[in-house]
């Protein structure tokens, strides 16, 4: 047994144990100011786990607010213009908000009020999170703080004034390169000198132990859905999916209910920016190697002293130098076959899907897209592949004009 | 056991009855040649303990003025490598001053430690303080730090309550830094009063020294310090005056060295009034 391996040998879905760890991945690497509240957190999520009363209130936000569940849908012209594949997509762009983003949040903030916390803060890159915790502190009524890098701020508009108008204070960041990592810095520095009244509402499955977990769990509906969404179809499971991969939060959900599930393929996409080979890209377990950052152990992009470089891509929400631990240790256990599509490969998708399906996605799920228009045709036709879709495209349009060299 | 500097000279200072001053600079800041310049000098100008920060892309735990003095030093070029060469060269003068070196783990971890340790132990390192290993994760390098004889300081912080401060002291050695505020370097002062409760709490539960950091800029804040603990850190306050003498291009006026130790000096006279 490899010292990289879960308690158990015969399933990938118990970890983390005690200490937070996948593996070697995950920890608590976080400064004492926060350790004690790092605890807490801890404490207080088993207990609600253990709650009934919060799994009901969780099932009645999902079913009246955000909207699910929401639909697994067979997209034919998508099937058809590929010609191999069956081809699902996992409409997460259908919540409330616009993305996934909103099941966490949910998660989080009603965790946050059990806790008896104040005021809420978060990070964003592309301000689907952002706006997901805006908007869950509008219905809460608690007062929020979104941190968002420079550079974000100016290529996600819409987003920031969606965050204005549910009443949130939007940070700018101009501290390092200005865009998510820099925000999640800004974050831990409010946590560390607001610690008392605040709740800090990480968006992805990174961060100190418990976040990666509690993340995944809130995220798991997604999967748990396409379990009973796909048998009720086909009455089976899929055989492969596909979700694409910042802190991995969107994939995570879609992954972890079907990882002990032998048959089906499982790919990650991350962002590949220029490419890979250009050193310009966003892909942390392709082009980059274990480190400690922003209070887990996981691959980063850094350089041979330690420092972090920078993520580059298109999409602001795959923008960021590393991936949630378990992610991490499931490309060790090559579990989960991680890939990375180009901006540019992420731009033609982008368009396809708004053409062939009526769906204009997010940057971020046109990288899992990408990928899928690479196996798709080579696969059979009756291979059941699902994609999520976990962002729709409104707040990208702008970007996308501009990268079209079409003035809006 | 043989002791360490940094035990030898808080015996030191406690046996002349006064606060010892902690000065802090980022290795490098704001290039490799006045770093090592200014650092000679600290001594002399009353620094009775050198904190050097080793330079990182993201210190989570710092304000502004850390996070500039940090950015500075990697533009020049620094790494952890030259971090270590600095105290090499510092210690061929000096065999006296304790040298703790102060960061984050990624450079450390991405040097290796077992290479780290014993690079920073020939280098002359006395101790080390990494912000982001808690208790909890000890096994990383607190452990092993220990076992190649260096003291590993911990810092304890106003949620630090007396269920958690046994273990947060369990495998301090050298001194505690106690961290004043719940906030980042540089910002916010605590209250004097808070102070003397907190180090009075600390003294509860440990014979070490206590040093108290964050938000100390001033010679009268490093004296209300030096009344109730055993040193006063200062950092933020010294790379604010040396930013003041740096260019938009990275270079620095001559007198960044000159006028940084003499902030010192002030900082060192009102620790050495604090008790008379």
């Amino acid at each position: 047994m490899t010292a990289s391996a879960p308690a158990s040998r015969n399933t990938y879905r118990n970890g983390p144990d005690e200490f937070g760890r996948f593996g070697m991945f995950g920890g608590r690497f976080v400064a004492e100011t926060l350790m004690p509240l790092i605890l807490e957190v801890e404490k207080a999520y088993s207990a609600a786990k253990a709650d009934p009363k919060f799994a009901e209130e969780m099932e009645y936000y999902r079913k009246h607010y955000i909207g699910r569940p929401s639909p697994l849908y067979f997209a034919p012209r998508l099937t058809e213009h590929f010609g191999g594949a069956k081809i699902y997509l996992k409409r997460d762009e259908l919540n409330h908000t616009g993305s996934h983003k909103i099941n966490n949040c949910m998660g989080q903030i009603l965790l946050a009020k059990r806790m008896g916390k104040k005021r809420i803060i978060a990070e964003t890159g592309a301000g689907q999170h952002g706006v997901a915790t805006a908007t869950a502190c509008a219905l809460f009524n608690l007062p929020c703080t979104v941190y968002m890098g420079e550079t974000d701020i100016a290529r996600q508009q819409p987003n920031v004034f969606r965050m204005k108008l549910l009443g949130a204070e939007v940070v700018p960041v101009k501290s390092g390169t200005r865009t998510l990592k820099d925000a999640m810095n800004e974050a831990l520095r409010d946590w560390v000198a607001n610690v008392e009244s605040t709740f800090y509402i990480i968006g992805t499955v990174a961060g100190p132990h418990p976040y990666p977990t509690l993340v995944r769990d809130f995220q798991s509906i997604i999967g748990e859905e396409v379990r009973w969404q796909m048998a009720e179809a086909e009455g089976r499971l899929p055989d492969s999916l596909v979700a694409c991969i910042g802190g991995g939060s969107n994939a995570m959900g879609l992954f972890h209910p079907f990882l002990d599930d032998a048959s089906v393929q499982i790919y990650g996409v991350e962002a590949g920016g220029d490419g890979v080979e250009t050193g310009r890209h966003a892909a942390s377990l392709t082009g980059g190697r274990p480190g400690v950052l922003h209070g887990n152990r996981t691959y980063l992009l850094q350089n041979e002293d330690g420092q972090i470089t920078d993520a580059h891509s298109i999409s602001a929400g795959l923008d960021y130098p590393g991936i949630g631990p378990e992610h991490a240790w499931l490309h060790d256990m090559k579990r989960v076959n991680y890939v990375s599509a180009t901006d540019k490969e992420a731009l033609e998708a982008f368009q396809l899907l708004s053409k062939l399906e009526g769906i204009i996605p997010a940057l971020e799920p046109s990288h899992a897209l990408a990928y899928v228009s690479k196996i798709a045709p080579k696969l059979p036709k009756d291979h059941l592949l699902v994609m999520n879709l976990c962002g729709r495209g409104d707040k990208d349009i702008f970007a996308v004009a501009e990268h079209l060299g079409v003035k809006l | 056991m043989t002791t360490t500097r940094i035990e030898r000279r808080f015996a030191a200072l406690r046996a002349a009855n006064r606060g010892g001053l902690v000065t802090f600079i980022t290795a490098g800041d704001p290039d490799y040649a006045l770093s090592l310049d200014l650092l000679r000098q600290l001594p002399a100008a009353g620094a009775d303990v050198i904190e050097l920060g080793m330079p990182f892309t993201d210190p989570m735990a710092d304000g502004p003025a850390i996070q500039a003095s940090s950015l500075r030093a990697l533009r020049s070029g620094m790494s952890l490598r030259k971090t270590l060469q600095l105290v090499t060269e510092f210690r061929k003068d000096d065999d006296n001053t304790p040298i703790i070196l102060m960061g984050y783990y990624n450079p450390i971890y991405s040097y290796g430690v077992p290479a780290f340790l014993k690079d920073a132990k020939v280098a002359g390192v006395d101790g080390l303080i990494v912000v982001d290993l808690p208790p909890e994760e000890d096994e990383e390098l607190c452990i092993p730090a220990l076992k190649s004889g260096l003291n590993f300081i911990r810092l304890a912080t106003p949620t630090t309550d007396d269920k958690r401060l046994p273990t947060v002291l369990r495998n301090t050695s050298g001194f505690v830094y106690y961290v004043s505020i719940a906030g980042i370097t540089g910002t916010r002062s605590a209250a004097s009063g808070d102070v003397s409760a907190a180090v009075a709490r600390l003294k509860r539960h440990t014979d070490l020294p206590v040093a108290v950091g964050f938000g100390v800029k001033t010679a009268d804040q490093a004296a209300a310090i030096a009344r109730v603990a055993d040193a006063a850190v200062v950092g933020s306050a010294l790379v604010s005056r040396i930013a003041a003498h740096v260019s938009e291009d990275g270079s620095a006026s001559s007198k960044a060295v000159e006028d940084t130790l003499a902030l010192v000096r002030e900082l060192s006279a009102g620790v050495r009034r604090a008790r008379q």
